[in-house]
């Protein structure tokens, strides 16, 4: 109750899109270390991408591709509510962004198996 | 009626306060600022509390009630009482002074930090000013002028909590109206003193403001406004 | 409680917002790719094989890095200065840091993939 002032969908789109980009921020020199084996000893690069492909890892990258599709259509919506003008149904916005980016992991999580 | 008794519990004394319970009779159409009022007069006279309209016109009564900050006037007892209990505190992000009773000081100076005043150049032998309803500048500040000043705003904003020096969004919403106001001479001045990190940009469109504001007043929406002037301004180098 | 002037936090604000509409772009691309190439599972061959050697990837991959190396660490810095109790010096400090960082691994990423195939 201490903080039920925050129960209310733009505060959780907001909560999502700091959350996610923090996820984010943080996976980000991973990812690109990893990419940078890919230089000099290339069985790395192919150990960590057969790895990466074990379940468990698919699981965690399907999480990765909701945060950034959740931080990607967030920010698109926050993008329009600063530069254009204002429009009513936010809370609608945040419905929308919200359900394409669960659809988009679905498709990253088919796909990849 | 679901219950004859309520349950309330109210953060006495100040930061370092702690919540009394007390049992009041239930009523019909009975007003949270109403079950204060009853307390204070047939249970407990020390408790502090802020009040003057009772209809919605002043803001004073504003507190935060189950976790919500709320005009107390206008709020219903059936509408927020959960299993026949409230829990009642001063409002957030504001120094209590004792009890139920915040100063609002910060707030108010936030106001004037933020160039809330008006600034004309004409004088009362001048002719007025033609201003068209139908202007959208004019319809901009018209749609944020019945602000109150009640703070429900200021005390929802976790901006405000995070960034003691945030202006917030009552502040603000009173310098967009201002911005739109064609008589104002005072544009960048007021372009100013609400950017920055500390000003427009600090927002985050949380819109906590315009979910709790009960004029239904948007201030998310203005300080989206401010943020293109000052943007704007910046590149045309108009800011410091 | 910030060290900027008025005009550089705006500038810094719009430099966050200009970045988010690139990598806006470059995410869409990135996905796309991603879910068509991850068709059962990734392969090394595959990345070296579709990267390698081509300029336009290089291009776009050089404008990714470059995009997420302003965007991330603007973010972080805001997170860092709500969030912690750190001076604002120090979290300018590790935010440049960051972006250093992430700058230099994704350009080298970027170019050592684009050597490693091709002709």
């Amino acid at each position: 109750m201490a903080h039920a002032h925050r129960n209310h969908p733009t505060y959780w789109a907001f909560f999502i899109h700091r959350v996610s980009g923090v996820a984010l921020a943080l996976f980000l020199p991973l990812h690109l270390y990893v990419l940078g084996l890919a230089l000099a000893e290339s069985t790395a690069f192919a150990d960590f991408i057969s790895w990466s492909n074990t379940p468990g890892l698919k699981t965690l990258e399907t999480g990765l591709v909701v945060f950034l599709t959740a931080h990607l259509t967030g920010g698109l919506r926050l993008l329009a509510l600063e530069f254009l003008d204002w429009r009513s149904g936010q809370k609608s916005l945040v419905a929308l962004s919200g359900g394409i980016s669960l659809c988009l992991g679905l498709v990253f999580l088919l796909n990849a198996y | 009626m679901e219950t004859d008794q309520l349950s309330v519990s109210i953060w006495r004394g100040g930061d370092g306060g702690a919540y009394q319970t007390y049992q009041v009779p239930r009523l019909e159409s009975q007003t949270v600022l109403d079950v204060v009022t009853y307390i204070q007069r047939e249970i407990d006279p020390s408790l502090s509390y802020r009040f003057a309209c009772r209809v919605g016109v002043c803001g004073s009564c504003a507190m935060t009630v189950n976790g919500k900050a709320r005009w107390t006037c206008r709020t219903h007892v059936s509408r927020v009482a959960e299993n026949g209990a409230l829990t009642l505190n001063p409002l957030r992000n504001l120094p209590v002074v004792k009890d139920l009773v915040v100063d609002m000081a910060v707030f108010f100076d936030k106001w004037e930090k933020a160039m809330g005043a008006f600034v004309g150049d004409k004088t009362r032998d001048q002719a007025l000013a033609a201003v068209s309803p139908s202007d959208p500048k004019r319809k901009e500040a018209s749609a944020g002028i019945e602000c109150i000043g009640c703070g429900i705003c200021y005390a929802t904003c976790d901006v405000v909590d995070w960034n003691k020096d945030y202006l917030g969004p009552a502040a603000m919403n009173r310098s967009w109206t201002l911005i739109n106001d064609e008589r104002d001479v005072a544009r960048i001045p007021r372009l100013q003193a609400i950017a920055g990190d500390n000003g427009c940009l600090g927002c985050h469109s949380q819109q906590g403001c315009v979910e709790r504001c009960p004029k239904s007043l948007n201030p998310t929406g203005a300080i989206a406004g401010l943020k293109r002037h000052t943007m704007k301004a910046a590149l045309k180098g108009e800011l410091t | 409680m910030t060290t900027a002037s008025l005009r550089t936090e705006t500038y810094l604000w719009l430099a966050q917002r200009i970045s988010a509409i690139v990598l806006a772009v470059c995410v869409v691309v990135h996905l796309t790719t991603m879910i068509v190439a991850v068709q059962g599972g990734l392969s090394a061959q595959e990345i070296i094989a579709r990267i390698g050697g081509n300029k336009l990837w290089l291009v776009y991959y050089l404008v990714f890095v470059a995009a997420v190396a302003i965007h991330a660490p603007l973010g972080l810095k805001t997170v860092l200065r709500e969030m912690t109790a750190l001076p604002i010096k120090r979290i300018e400090l590790l935010v440049g840091l960051f972006a250093i960082g992430v700058a230099a691994l994704g350009f080298r990423a970027a170019f050592g993939l684009y050597g490693l195939g091709g002709s």
